[in-house]
């Protein structure tokens, strides 16, 4: 027997793809269309959910017997809220740009329902092991999703992908642009960001019939 | 035995082939089918809806030939080439067969592109689906070529046909289903994604873009400037053209949208062939012109000083708001789609009115682009659901109160 169980694994690799916050449980949709133009700023916020729903997670979960039922959403708030606070500091302290980009969202990461949702449905009924591995699961399904949205949205919206120019330069007129190529200006507004993640919902329920609900 | 008959049993011979709806359009096009129905009743009619769709190509088609000639024209005069012309809508300069040969060789790859990706999509769906073609295309494939500026880059309106039809229409299940209406979807999409070929004053005439890129090249020619009315009044810039050239549509714009006058003549036959609703259309202007008078008073009442940077376009005369940018256009043939439009009667006059209102306050306050008619159309769409339930439930309310006093 390994470090993590078959039915442990599971709580990693649902959210990824069958359980998806995202896709499945449409959660977390309004970081998910503000942040993403840039690639950068995606992996960030993906790392940062990482970081505070991982952690919260297991601060919640070896609480979850002295908690009062009646104040744990307080609780549970003060919590993401220290987490976030660092998260916040951090950034603010090693990226300074980044943090600018990604403005308040950082904060918001605290009113972001994924979190709540992960500290209510499973941290608060489940041991600090299996609640570890359920927000490190479920953050990484979400920012799997955050990535590939950004990922298609710089690439086609600004041609460069963290920031490097892979299609070309547009001024120089080099690469694609050359031969009359443009970059793709809806795709840094956030609508495209709810057409793209529309997509990818498309794609996942098309492959998975069992997906599709009535 | 003939070519129906011929083609008739080549449909039976190959009925379970996946290809099979796509070789049913083509061939409905020109024959009546020999199948019948099996069950139920059915009404049998003439206007089924590829003939609904023919007509109204046929009232866009003067619009379209119009905009080859337009297209020419502008060229040459922008070039120097020729005189402006003044002998109205008649002009020897106008129509001339060297300005139809410079426009047709423009417009004619927009209509092709527009059709060709449109149709290769709603095949494709169709095969994967195992449904008939459904032929919603057909209108929007000659809709979109005539709402683009003449230079729109090809390979960007098949990037945004693509896009229309698939989220505008095929995501919700295809013709008959669509909330917006896939041609303003598709023009929509490109004025968002690709801005610089969709405003300012190089987009609307032939070659001025590829003179810019020769200035900046660093060759010796003069720039050309084709700015549309809307364009100069939005920069408070005096209008070179007479209201006659507007009504005519001797002036720059998208392809297909600048001729008040032939729009007017395809919008009376569609009333007359019982196509288009009248009460959208009527409304709608009546809308514009409300509009159009109150930004006129507040010009009048002086709220708005001549400093401002939207006098320009509110002092413009409320009537002419009619005649200029796409307005006609939008009005007669897009605010009129019937899947798209409010259904019911009431309900069709409450939606023209807002279009035709919204078109001309949109126009009149979008800092970044003085047209408002696709977007005043787009937000109608997505009410015009709203717009019906609730005239369906006064009507239903008011019955009920005439039964109950019946009762009572």
């Amino acid at each position: 027997m390994g470090l993590i169980s078959k039915k442990d694994a599971k709580l990693i690799t649902d959210p990824l793809a069958d359980n998806n916050p995202i896709t499945i449980q449409v959660l977390g949709i309004c970081s998910a269309l503000a942040i993403t133009a840039e690639l950068k700023a995606s992996i960030v916020m993906a790392v940062s959910v990482l970081f505070v729903l991982g952690i919260g997670n297991v601060v919640i979960s070896l609480m979850r017997n002295i908690i009062p039922s009646k104040i744990r959403i307080i609780v549970q708030l003060v919590v993401v809220a220290a987490l976030v606070i660092i998260v916040d500091q951090v950034l603010k302290a090693f990226a300074y740009e980044l943090s600018k980009t990604l403005s308040v969202f950082v904060g918001l990461i605290i009113t972001n329902c994924i979190i709540m949702g992960r500290f209510e449905a499973f941290a608060l009924a489940n041991k600090p092991w299996q609640s570890f591995l359920d927000g490190i699961g479920n953050a990484a399904g979400y920012g799997l999703i955050l990535i590939i949205v950004g990922f298609f949205r710089e690439l086609l919206g600004s041609g460069t992908l963290l920031g490097f120019k892979v299609l070309g330069d547009p001024i120089e007129k080099t690469g694609l642009y050359a031969i009359g190529y443009e970059n793709n200006g809806f795709m840094l507004l956030s609508p495209m960001a709810l057409i793209v993640v529309g997509i990818i919902i498309w794609i996942q329920r098309s492959r998975n019939k069992a997906l599709i609900e009535d | 035995m003939g070519l129906k008959q011929n083609l008739h049993n080549f449909k039976e011979k190959n009925k379970d082939k996946k290809w099979l709806p796509a070789f049913s359009a083509i061939h409905t096009f020109l024959f009546l089918p020999n199948e019948t129905t099996h069950n139920g009743t059915h009404i049998k009619a003439a206007d089924d809806l590829k003939r609904t769709m023919n007509t109204v190509i046929m009232a866009m088609v003067p619009c379209l030939i119009f905009g080859m000639f337009n297209a020419g024209y502008q060229h040459h005069l922008a070039f120097g080439e020729i005189q402006q012309a003044t002998g109205g809508f008649l002009s020897a300069e106008f129509w001339t067969l060297d300005n139809f040969s410079v426009g047709f060789w423009k417009v004619i790859p927009l209509v092709v592109v527009s059709y060709v990706v449109g149709l290769a999509i709603e095949i494709l769906f169709a095969i994967k689906n195992s449904h008939e073609v459904e032929e919603g295309y057909l209108v929007t494939g000659m809709l979109v070529p005539l709402i683009v500026p003449i230079d729109t880059p090809l390979w960007m309106l098949a990037v945004a046909v693509a896009f229309g039809v698939v989220i505008g229409k095929e995501v919700f299940g295809g013709t008959g289903m669509n909330i917006l209406n896939p041609a303003l979807t598709i023009r929509a999409f490109l004025f968002f994604a690709y801005p610089t070929w969709m405003s300012g004053d190089k987009v609307w005439v032939h070659g001025a873009v590829e003179r810019d890129q020769m200035i900046a090249a660093g060759q010796n020619v003069d720039a050309i400037s084709g700015e549309t009315i809307l364009g100069s009044l939005a920069q408070g810039k005096e209008v070179a053209y007479s209201v006659w050239d507007m009504f005519y549509g001797i002036i720059p714009g998208s392809v297909g949208e600048t001729s008040t006058l032939l729009i007017l003549l395809g919008g009376l036959f569609l009333i007359f062939a019982k196509i288009g609703s009248w009460r959208i259309m009527l409304s709608s202007v009546v809308g514009a012109l409300i509009m159009g008078l109150i930004f006129n008073g507040l010009v009048s009442a002086e709220v708005i000083s001549e400093g401002s940077k939207f006098y320009g376009l509110m002092s413009t005369e409320f009537w002419q708001h009619l005649l200029i940018g796409g307005f006609a256009f939008g009005t007669v043939f897009m605010a009129t789609d019937p899947v798209t439009a409010s259904q019911t009667n009431k309900g069709k006059l409450i939606y023209g009115f807002l279009i035709g209102f919204l078109s001309i306050m949109i126009r009149v306050f979008n800092p970044a682009y003085p047209e408002g008619v696709m977007l005043a159309i787009l937000l109608m769409n997505v009410f015009a659901p709203t717009i019906d339930h609730y005239v369906v439930q006064g009507n239903v309310k008011k019955r009920m109160k005439r039964l109950k006093a019946k009762v009572a």
